[in-house]
């Protein structure tokens, strides 16, 4: 693990942010698209917009697995668990998101429901095996990334019996949601540019983009989330923009290829199928977006086991979550940032992750709305 | 040693035992536990006076008085255990007033079913912690939950000290101009203790930094007796120290993120995880604030103990109003250290 600190090297920033300096173009406007959390946290974490011209701007993507989760989809879990006495296992996160009416998993753990936070789905495995005679579920989300690891444990469920596990599926996919992002843009404009995913991308590969540059004629660089990279991504997309290209390139070569993981893709596809259509939160319904465990495996799939019932539920009405997914507003845009909406009281869920938009402002660059007002 | 040993027909089990109720009981039973396990291993003239509370004479000076309750999951870890490390904790609050401390009391809460020989392995090693420091355990008290209502063992410990005329140190203190000091690489002890929770298994674990700084303080306190803030940054790490400090001082605080040291083991775990070093416990660290121009002579005064070898200036207090702690990234661009809001999670993208 020594080479991470190659990737952190001030020096090479330094260097990297004085070429792009030398060659954007000053009369020309460059909107780049970071699609992951994990870069956005990057950027706001080593102030990478601070080393960048004033006619750069970075604007945040919707890839951040906790962020576009729905409140229903979030309810229907405190529902699940408050209803047939489960044992919920989640990621810490998930705990301090709104489902309806600003309800959430830690409220309901206070009532008296019964919470795990876990790491990863291995935890859970282990909660089911050391207490058979409770009911475990383990709340999935994520993209491509955390996908293989569910399919590799619902597999190994099945093979061990364990008939008190079961996953409540909310995988979703990166390339419908950039599809459903790039049919609301105009023909030019608003995003120039993508830095595509890092961790997706070593599972899907950089195929999938294809139709970015092809059908919406925009650049994307796939980046790694080390803040080296990040900048890297970008000096590639203004060379890019500038020759007028639009090609999906790969700077995280050290860990994507173009086909990706076929084991994992493999895995994927055996356990699970595609739901027709999904509801993210800010970008709505979208077909062929989300994914659903295979009848197959149905005994190990929660909604199945405990009939979950869809439930529609409303955002708060200041909540600006969805025009921050899609890249419309910026966090400081939303009335109530940093207001009515903190990290210790979220009311919208791009406040609670790490990875969301929201969160990574007010961590990491409050002082400049200070500075600014 | 003990005088009453023949009311018991049989010793402790020491091998094989667990704790049962009756050991809290205030009977024959606890009594025996105390006589055994806890006097075996503290032994010393107050303690052998088996009163209730222990009577003890006081130089001049300011007493100062910390109490902290140690829950820590797992219970043995690489570099120590709860027992050191509740000893260890109490004696750096009081040393982070610029005291000296003098007496402890521990008290402890068990579960049912907890084994003897796990006890006893962690009160030798409160022993030994409180032995080397040179500050003994003076009182104490037993308490047995039925098995289920406690996780094992939780130790609260209690110390007292005096701190020497002429030095003020205090969280309010921190003025604008002044030198962040700190004694050493950040995150070695919630790192330790995460990597064995979570199973991470590494070929070199990283070891707790858990250690009893009051020597350290006292050599700081000699070199520069003006220091005007110190703090150990334990639970919420560096960042939250440096907020709680900034909010009680009124001030704000720019940090430069090059001069911050961090093992290697550490940044490679924290970067796996997703987590910043920053928020992550130390147990063996301290934070001191101090005018400019004694900066370096308090930097000397602490590499020159074997606990402070790595001190580094890693920033300035400032004038600002909304009390924000900044930090130069290694990039040259700026971020906010924040408290820390809810937990620090691992990232899930
Ligand atoms: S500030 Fe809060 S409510 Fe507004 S967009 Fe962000 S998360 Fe949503």
């Amino acid at each position: 693990m020594k080479y991470l600190d190659e990737f952190r090297d001030g020096e090479r920033a330094r260097g990297i942010a004085a070429r792009i300096r030398q060659e954007v173009e000053p009369n020309r406007r460059y909107a780049l698209m970071e699609f992951c959390g994990g870069h956005t946290h990057a950027i706001c974490r080593y102030g990478i917009e601070d080393l960048l011209p004033d006619n750069v701007r970075l604007i945040h993507g919707p890839g951040c697995p906790v962020c576009v989760l729905p409140s229903g989809r979030l309810q229907a879990a405190i529902d699940l668990v408050e209803r047939e006495r489960v044992i919920l296992c989640s990621y810490g996160d998930l705990l301090r998101v709104p489902g309806a009416q600003g309800d959430t998993l830690l409220k309901a753990r206070a009532r008296g429901a019964e919470l795990r936070m876990v790491y990863s789905i291995n935890d859970a495995l282990d909660l089911a095996r050391a207490q058979p005679d409770r009911q475990m579920v383990f709340f999935a989300i994520g993209f491509e990334t955390t996908t293989p690891p569910t399919a590799v444990a619902i597999r190994q469920a099945r093979r061990e019996g364990l008939g008190n596990f079961s996953v409540y599926c909310n995988h979703v996919l990166t390339p419908p949601a950039l599809r459903a992002l790039l049919a609301t843009q105009p023909a030019t404009g608003v995003v120039d540019g993508f830095i595509g995913p890092a961790h997706v991308s070593t599972i899907i590969g950089s195929q999938p983009y294809a139709f970015v540059a092809t059908d919406h004629h925009r650049p994307l660089v796939i980046a790694g989330f080390e803040p080296l990279d990040v900048l890297q991504a970008i000096s590639m997309l203004i060379r890019q923009i500038n020759a007028g290209r639009a090609e999906v390139e790969n700077e995280y070569t050290r860990a994507v290829s173009a086909e990706g993981n076929r084991k994992a893709q493999r895995l994927m596809a055996e356990v699970f199928a595609l739901r027709s259509t999904f509801e993210w939160r800010g970008l709505g319904w979208l077909p062929d977006s989300a994914l659903a465990i295979r009848p197959e495996f149905a005994e190990w799939d929660a909604e199945n086991r405990f009939a979950i019932p869809p439930i529609q539920a409303t955002d708060h009405k200041a909540c600006a979550c969805g025009e921050v997914l899609r890249g419309i507003k910026h966090p400081e845009d939303c009335k109530v940032f940093g207001t009515a909406c903190t990290p210790d009281h979220p009311l919208g869920s791009c406040m609670v992750s790490a990875e969301g938009a929201c969160a990574a402002y007010y961590h990491y660059g409050r002082f400049r709305q200070a500075a600014a007002s | 040693m003990s005088p009453r040993r023949e009311i018991f027909a049989r010793g402790l089990d020491l091998t094989h035992g667990c704790v049962e109720m009756s050991h809290g009981g205030g009977g024959r039973a606890m009594a025996q536990l105390i006589e055994e396990l806890f006097l075996a291993a503290f032994d010393n003239e107050w303690l052998r006076a088996r009163d209730d509370c222990a009577q003890f004479a006081v130089p001049a000076g300011r007493l100062v008085m910390a109490t902290d309750s140690h829950v820590v999951s797992p219970l043995f870890f690489p570099g120590g255990d709860i027992g050191c490390l509740s000893v260890h904790g109490t004696l750096n609050d009081v040393a982070m007033a610029g005291a000296r401390p003098l007496y402890l009391a521990s008290s402890f809460i068990l579960e049912e079913g907890f084994p003897l020989a796990d006890l006893q392995r962690i009160v030798e090693s409160m022993a030994q912690a409180a032995r080397r420091a040179g500050v003994p355990v003076v009182t104490g008290d037993t308490k047995v939950v039925e098995r289920g209502k406690g996780d094992g063992v939780f130790i609260t410990t209690t110390g007292v000290g005096v701190a020497p005329e002429g030095v003020t140190i205090s969280a309010s203190r921190a003025q604008p101009g002044d030198a962040i000091l700190l004694s050493g690489a950040l995150g070695e002890h919630g790192m330790a203790v995460l990597a064995q929770r979570e199973n991470l298994g590494f070929d070199a674990p990283i070891q707790s930094d858990t250690a009893a700084l009051h020597e350290l303080v006292a050599a700081m306190v000699a070199a520069v007796p003006g220091i005007h803030c110190l703090r150990d940054p334990t639970r919420g790490g560096l960042a939250s120290a440096l907020n709680e400090i900034a909010q009680q001082s009124g001030v704000g605080m720019r940090l430069r993120e090059s001069a911050i040291p961090v093992r290697e083991p550490v940044r490679a775990l924290c970067e796996f995880l997703g987590l910043d070093p920053l928020y992550v416990a130390n147990e063996g660290k301290l934070l001191a604030i101090c005018p400019a121009e004694a900066a370096e002579t308090l930097l000397a005064a602490m590499r020159d103990h074997p606990l402070g070898r790595e001190a580094a200036i890693i920033g300035e207090v400032v004038a600002d109003d909304h009390g924000f702690v900044e930090m130069e990234t290694v990039f040259g661009g700026r971020r906010l250290v924040d408290w820390l809001s809810g937990e620090q999670l691992p990232r899930i993208c």
